[in-house]
């Protein structure tokens, strides 16, 4: 059923009674060519491009809970392209470019708010690396602007301008950044994917992986056999865990991040903001919740949940960057698990067992990556090869002595 | 009195009247109420607004959960956005809001939003706003955007303080109510340390409310009675106003203690908040129940109000929330509410029971209608009357209040917050709270156990297994005993049938019935699905009056338990925190520690300008009269120091003593060049990587003797290399005799640098600084005139003839005085960072602009340096990755603009001159840049491709982002004194 | 663990007192070890869901290295050894 002003008329005079589910609830069939395991945002997007893009059909989606129910629907909905090295710009704005095009691409509303993400610098090695961030956007053809001091508090009134240990001297925007609403784009690609023939298996818990000399003939799950012909992971935080079923050996560890929103409130904050002297970054949604995190917690978990002591810093810093925080209150927090890699930078590679393809490592910033993820990851498992923006981010880069790392903190997943 | 409070009873004190303002208008209320059971006394039952359809709406509940009666408390900076009226405790002054509402709350035009309901079903704007494509940022989001939220966040500067505590108890009890209370005894007795945390201002709970006697008192008296007790016993902590909003990991509990959030003026000298950690050894969740609405036409007109709302505001309160009372219940407790009506002399309109039979009593002369149902509400503002539906019979029946009751939901969020899940119980059809072993108990209506005798022996029962775990004795007990209890038990009704209007399920969000059915429909059938996509529990209460009645539909509707739906995931908070009760006094200047050198009042009293500097206050530049601009200063220092001599604080390096046999052992396996035969009194400067072969840190190290070694670091990494160092000792190698300790702190050290700095050094020290006697290198202790033992370093950054002088940090000021005193007839100046940092730019040294973390040594320059004799070091193996060693990697040159007025500035891109700006393109970047006093001229540190193979190439150096393209030069990165002649002079 | 962790040294302390440096299990190579040996130990984790070694650094107490021997879904802790201690029996 195709969404249309004339589709939302005509079904709000006849009681809204006449909709039909945005997508099946099939029963596995015993073989599929190809077998994504995990129904995120990741994994549904690389079936939908799969279908979408490279013409291919008999596809499976296996996601072990409800779709959408991992990291693209507990995460701050933040969307931007503004990195720094070759190795991931350009991936993060060819992701940018598809968000631009996403909701008429998949027929589906999600909410994409281009109000402009402003990293704020606080002294001169900052702002130096701002420049060199910005430039290498420009590099890309990704418009970038350094704010001074005194742009910001034109922009940003609110700021603490007056009392902070570490002043706010400045800012690097990207106009194009902003928001999405996430739980919608994992609804919009397994819609589009799920009318593209893709099945959509839910409750669907992958718990080994069939191989025979050598290649793997498919999965076993917690409803039943299924084979394949090729087979693609996207499980994010327990990509180890699947991993494990093919004996991959994976540069990961699962940590635990933590997000917040607050109580719904009157539009106060129209950008994306992220703390220089800190980790925390913050925006409005479209409902008046400000959303919000911070750094990871620090320790390998898989347990969906954060430390008091986490949450407090975040707080601090909050209130640090924006003093009339103070008496706003914090509504709710959650914890996801994620996929940090040792240099805190993706991958989508090719892995040691001929068809068996690998997509993690996305660490705290999968959501954004979500559409190029998804193409990227579709491009190599239809063609057995890596989409020209997506070349970087393989597996054995890190043997090979090419890592991605953003922040230069080196192979220590909890310090990117 | 006003018109809806009761001539007598109630815990408010009838002396003590309160005036205070809603919405502008002078009210009055009593102290002991609540702004909502003073509201309701002034007949102001319309409080607030709801998000999506901005329908008028009362106040539901008398506690913590409520959707509807959000208002703002305060003004200006201090003023509290969604507060909720049903826990805002009265003072006089107060001054609450209604939100939501334009242009005011009795005529808001948000409700046009009702008019178009059917087009904003559950998940309507996932379907629509895409066409034209360009509208849904332009037009429509914003329109959305100014409609979101309730209430205003004014984002000031908070005028008022907060705090946080540690509590350490054997026994946490959360909650005061019967429970809890006994809970609380028992322990207390038996000389446990308790801790009794209750949200409201006043403990008791349900007590407070009820009507039962208890041991012969009435139900508050008895509450009195065991507070009393509690009170006299030492070992027993009672926390009124206190929140306990979320477990966590090792048994650790957070709470908020509200300590001045019910006073006009707050004092200064107390905070407004206090953050609690209460590390408990047990815990015990005594929160009691909620209870469950009723799903009905019309069910969110204001005037329907929760049974025990209704009874909690005629007995706690003094207020009656009607003058007659339409009852309708699926259980015991509606009954109860029309005992306390009764006992009250309000009218009770009717009683509605879904059930068909029951055993319960209604009070002599009160209409009751079994196996009915309400269909529809009548009124505006407050209700006047409701539809009530018989075996297809109907009937209006006129009445000013309707009192739900749908049952009772535990209370088990604390429970459920660390991944167990809710556990249904089809015999009391409610979700109970997982087991979730020994820390955490559950107790009383908590734990489904309804009747008050019960939850008072299941406190005093769970206490006494929780004494005996714990190895204490108890002490013998005698169990209260109540009478005039109403059993409170009741038949689940998830749907009232025959709705004729909506039937609202989470209020504040307007979800209604059929939005759930709508998600359901579309295959969003999923709990966590619905929950999303019709944004039911995603309120301010998060769902605590609507998540299991969802639940319940959800299960309905497919014709299943809800057991197999099951409920959303509970998280923190219980309800919500300000964020400045969670910051406590971290924030603003407090937001991290300050650390200022031993030299830090020398540097000022010479007029330095400070910059922050990780967590210190670093000189800048010390600016002269007449000194308009930094870059005056600064260049005016840089020439000084090349023409004469400057002082330098460089106190904030990190600073390590390194002691033991296998000391050099240690260095040598640490830093990636060789330090094995560092002589005595020899000082090498170090390089040291990470184990994947990236320069971590660098420094010069000292060899004071065969065993003593003095390492200096970065003041950035200061910190990192002292656990890295730790690390490798402790871990790696815990076999080498070694130890070692900071001493950043100990130590004030200067650099005095300048073709004149022999002379300055000279007059401080009594040991021989000649070349001869003390050559580039030297690192030795001194003794400065007067008998001050020091140590002195021949090393130099700015690539002058140049000392580090280190003294004992108290002698820090007097010596840079001195100094300052001595150079004076040379022409001595004190230079700050700034000025470092074009000095280390003209003779090519690097910092951490050059080493950020993915440089590795030869990248710098430092190739040959890396030893390839040693068997092993940090970093070895990874290095020769060939990623690591490629060809094409970016190599550390010097830039120099072919046009000698042309500037550039850090984080510039370089090109081929005439290639297209591209990543593909990008030829590196520059990594430090300045202008050079020395030479007339920008400068520039820069990383190119295979750079080392370029010198005399020119390169464009791209600044997009600052608008400008500059031809450079690529040049050796040592601008000044390559030969090294005045270093060694 | 995450709130509280008991140092062999000092007691039980608050967690924000340490720092966490990861996985203790994976030990560091001999020199002469293969690539893949070393490869391994610095880039690749078997990162369990379940029992879990892990090097804490009490930073603000007595600064010794601890491996926390802890589950990585239930966070609770079964052992705090020194690290010294660790290492010396992991090397033997």
């Amino acid at each position: 059923m195709r969404y249309s002003a004339f589709s939302i008329v005509k079904n709000a005079l006849t009681g809204n009674v006449n909709w039909k589910p945005a997508w099946r609830q099939p029963e596995p069939k015993p073989f599929y060519d190809i077998i994504i395991v995990g129904g995120g945002g990741h994994g549904l997007a690389t079936a939908y491009y799969l279908a979408k893009e490279f013409g291919l059909k008999n596809i499976a989606v296996l996601e072990k809970g409800y779709l959408g129910s991992g990291n693209v629907g507990r995460n701050t909905t933040i969307v931007r392209s503004n990195y720094m090295l070759p190795g991931n710009e350009p991936f993060y704005e060819f992701s940018m470019k598809l968000w631009e095009g996403m909701e008429q691409d998949l027929n589906y509303n999600a909410m994409l708010s281009q109000r402009g993400i402003i990293n704020l610098y606080h002294n001169d090695g900052q702002r130096d690396a701002y420049i060199r961030r910005g430039n290498a956007m420009w590099m890309e053809g990704v418009p970038a602007e350094l704010l001074d001091r005194a742009a910001l508090k034109k922009m940003l009134p609110f700021l603490n301008f007056d009392h902070a240990r570490f002043p706010i001297m400045g800012g690097l925007l990207q106009k194009r950044g902003g928001t999405a609403r996430h739980d919608a784009v994992a609804w919009g690609y397994a819609r589009a994917a799920d009318r593209l023939g893709v099945y959509l298996l839910q409750n669907c818990e992958v718990t080994g992986i069939r191989r025979e000399n050598g290649v793997v003939t498919g999965v076993e799950t917690s409803r039943g056999f299924i084979g394949c012909s090729k087979l693609g992971l996207a499980a994010a935080g327990n990509t180890s865990r699947v991993g494990q079923m093919a004996d991959l050996k994976l540069p990961i560890e699962s940590h635990v991040l933590q997000a917040f929103v607050t109580e719904g409130l009157k539009p106060a904050i129209d950008h994306v903001i992220t703390y220089g002297a800190g980790h925390f970054y913050i925006s409005q949604s479209d409902k008046g919740g400000l959303v919000f995190g911070a750094e990871i917690d620090g320790y390998n978990s898989y347990a969906q949940r954060g430390n008091l002591a986490t949450v407090e810093h975040v707080m601090e810093e909050g209130v640090t960057m924006i003093p009339g925080l103070s008496r706003v209150r914090v509504l709710r927090s959650w914890g996801g698990v994620m996929d940090m890699s040792m240099d805190g930078s993706p991958i989508i590679s090719h892995t040691p067992i001929d068809n068996l393809y690998l997509n993690c490592g996305w660490c705290y910033g999968g959501f954004k990556a979500t559409p190029a993820s998804g193409w990227c990851f579709a491009h190599l498992i239809a063609k057995n090869e890596s989409h020209p923006v997506a070349r970087f981010l393989r597996l054995d880069r890190f043997e090979r002595g090419y890592p991605i790392d953003e922040h230069g903190a080196g192979p220590q997943p909890n310090l990117h | 009195m006003t018109a809806y409070r009761l001539s007598a009873g109630g815990l408010v004190d009838r002396t003590n009247r309160m005036d205070f303002k809603f919405d502008g208008r002078t009210m009055s209320g009593l102290s002991g109420d609540t702004l909502a059971s003073a509201l309701l006394a002034n007949d102001q039952l319309l409080v607030g607004r709801s998000f999506k359809y901005h329908r008028p709406r009362g106040i539901v509940t008398a506690g913590p959960s409520e959707p509807n009666a959000l208002v703002t408390i305060g003004q200006g900076s201090r003023s509290d956005p969604n507060t909720k009226a049903t826990v805002a405790e009265l003072y006089a002054g107060l001054d609450a809001r209604s939100q939501n509402r334009w242009p005011s709350l009795k005529h808001d035009v948000g409700a046009l939003n009702n008019l178009l309901s059917p087009f904003l079903s559950a998940g309507f704007y996932y379907k629509t706003f895409m066409w034209p494509a360009a509208f849904w940022e332009k037009v429509y989001e914003p329109i959305i955007r100014r409609a979101a939220g309730l209430g205003r966040a004014v984002l000031e500067r908070d005028p008022e303080t907060y705090e946080k505590v540690w509590a350490h108890c054997d026994l946490l009890v959360v909650g005061a109510g019967p429970t809890g209370l006994m809970a609380a005894r028992t322990a207390g007795r038996a000389g446990l340390r308790v801790i009794l945390a209750d949200e409201d201002f006043r403990p008791g709970g349900s007590l407070l409310s009820e009507t039962v006697e208890i041991d012969g008192m009435p139900a508050p008296a008895f509450a009195e009675t065991l507070l009393a007790e509690l009170r006299s016993l030492p070992n027993v902590t009672i926390m009124p106003r206190t929140t306990v909003f979320g477990w966590y990991d090792d048994n650790v509990f957070g709470a908020v203690e509200r300590v001045q959030k019910h006073v006009a003026q707050p004092q200064a000298k107390l905070p407004v908040e206090r953050l609690w950690r209460i590390v408990a050894k047990r815990a015990l969740l005594a929160t009691g129940a909620e209870e469950r609405p009723l799903v009905f036409g019309g069910n969110d007109r204001p005037g329907v109000m929760m049974a025990s709302a209704v009874s909690t505001y005629a007995n706690r309160f003094g207020v009656a929330s009607g003058k007659s009372v339409a009852i309708f219940t699926n259980g015991g407790t509606g009954y109860r509410t029309a005992a306390d009506l009764a006992a009250q002399g309000i009218e009770i309109a009717v009683i509605i029971d879904s059930r068909a039979d029951a055993d319960d009593v209604a009070p002599t002369g009160t209409r009751v209608i079994r196996s009915g149902s309400v269909t529809d509400t009548k009124g505006k503002h407050r209700v006047s009357g409701i539809v009530v539906e018989r075996s297809g019979f109907e009937d209006t029946i006129a009445c000013d209040a309707v009192a739900m009751s749908g049952g009772w939901n535990p209370v088990i969020h604390l429970a459920c917050q660390r991944g167990a899940k809710a556990v249904w119980s089809p015999e009391l059809n409610s979700f109970l709270a997982p087991d979730v072993g020994n820390g955490l108990a559950v107790a009383g209506a908590a734990a489904g156990i309804y009747s008050l005798a019960a939850c008072l022996s299941d406190g005093a029962g769970k206490a006494a297994a929780i004494i005996a775990d714990l190895g204490f004795s108890a002490v013998s007990d005698v169990l209260p005993s109540v009478s005039g209890e109403i059993d409170p038990s009741f038949t689940a009704l998830w749907y009232a049938p025959g709705a004729k209007a909506k039937a609202f399920v989470d209020f504040q969000n307007d979800v209604h019935v059929k939005d759930l059915g709508l998600a359901l429909r579309e295959g969003f059938g999923h709990v966590e699905h619905a929950k999303r996509y019709t944004t039911n529990g995603m309120a301010t209460d998060q769902g605590k009056l609507s998540g299991i009645n969802a639940t319940g539909l959800l299960a309905a509707m497919q014709g299943i338990s809800p057991a197999d739906v099951g409920t959303t995931t509970f998280r923190p908070f219980y309800t919500p925190v300000a964020f400045g009760a969670l910051a406590g006094t971290s924030r603003d200047e407090h937001a991290a520690p300050v650390r200022k050198s031993p030299l830090y009042n020398w540097a000022q009293k010479n007029g330095a300008v400070f910059v922050d500097s990780g967590l210190w206050y670093r000189p800048a530049w010390f600016a002269r009269d007449g000194e308009r601009t930094w870059r005056q200063s600064t260049d005016r220092e840089v020439l000084n120091v090349r023409q004469n001599v400057g002082i330098c604080d460089v106190s904030t390096l990190g600073k390590i003593e390194i002691f033991g046999r296998d000391a050099a052992e240690f260095l040598n396996r640490l830093y990636c060049n060789a330090f094995l035969k560092l002589p005595v009194g020899k000082a090498r400067y170090g390089l040291m990587l990470r184990e994947d072969g990236m320069v971590y840190d660098d420094g010069t190290t000292s060899r004071l003797s065969s065993e003593h070694f003095f390492m200096t670091t970065t003041t950035a990494l200061a910190g990192g290399v002292m656990s890295h160092m730790e690390y490798c000792a402790q871990v790696l190698w815990p076999d080498l005799k070694v130890r070692f300790c900071s001493s950043t702190d100990q130590w004030a050290q200067m650099a005095i640098a300048g073709p004149k700095a022999r002379h300055v050094v000279q007059a401080l020290v009594e040991d021989d600084v000649s070349d001869a006697a003390f050559p580039f290198l030297a690192a030795q202790a001194v003794t400065l005139k007067g008998g001050l033992k020091g140590r002195l370093f021949r090393i130099s950054f700015s690539g002058e003839l140049a000392y580090e002088l280190a003294v004992p940090a108290w002698f820090g000021e007097a010596v840079a005085d001195a100094a300052m005193e001595e150079g004076r007839a040379h022409g001595i100046c004190a230079y700050g960072l700034e000025a470092l940092n074009v000095l280390r730019l003209e003779k090519g040294h690097v910092t951490h602009a050059e080493f950020d973390g993915r440089v590795t040594p030869d990248d710098a320059g430092f190739g040959r340096m890396v030893s390839a004799q040693k068997s092993d070091f940090i970093g070895k193996r990874l290095s020769t990755r060939y990623g690591l060693t490629a060809a094409d990697r970016m190599q550390m040159v010097g830039l120099k603009p072919v046009e000698a007025d042309k500037t550039f500035r850090a984080g510039a891109h370089l090109l081929r001159e005439g290639a297209k700006p591209s990543t593909l393109n990008d030829q590196g970047y520059v990594s430090s840049a300045g202008f050079s006093p020395t030479l007339g001229h920008d400068i520039a540190l820069a990383f190119l491709k295979s750079g080392r193979e370029r010198y005399g190439e020119r390169v464009v150096v791209w600044d997009k982002l600052g608008g400008t393209e500059t031809v450079a030069e690529v040049c050796h990165p040592v601008f000044v004194d390559p030969g090294n002649a005045k270093l060694n002079s | 663990m995450a709130s509280l962790i008991s140092c062999p040294h000092c007691g039980t302390r608050p967690k924000e007192e340490f720092s966490i440096r990861g996985d203790a299990s994976v030990l560091r190579p001999d020199p002469e070890a293969s690539d893949e040996a070393w490869n391994d130990y610095v880039h690749i984790r078997a990162n369990p869901r379940g029992r879990y070694r892990e090097h804490w650094q009490h930073v603000a107490g007595c600064r010794r290295w601890l491996v926390v021997e802890r589950d990585t879904m239930t966070h609770e802790v079964y052992s705090v050894t020194d690290g010294a201690v660790a290492a010396r029996e992991a090397a033997r």
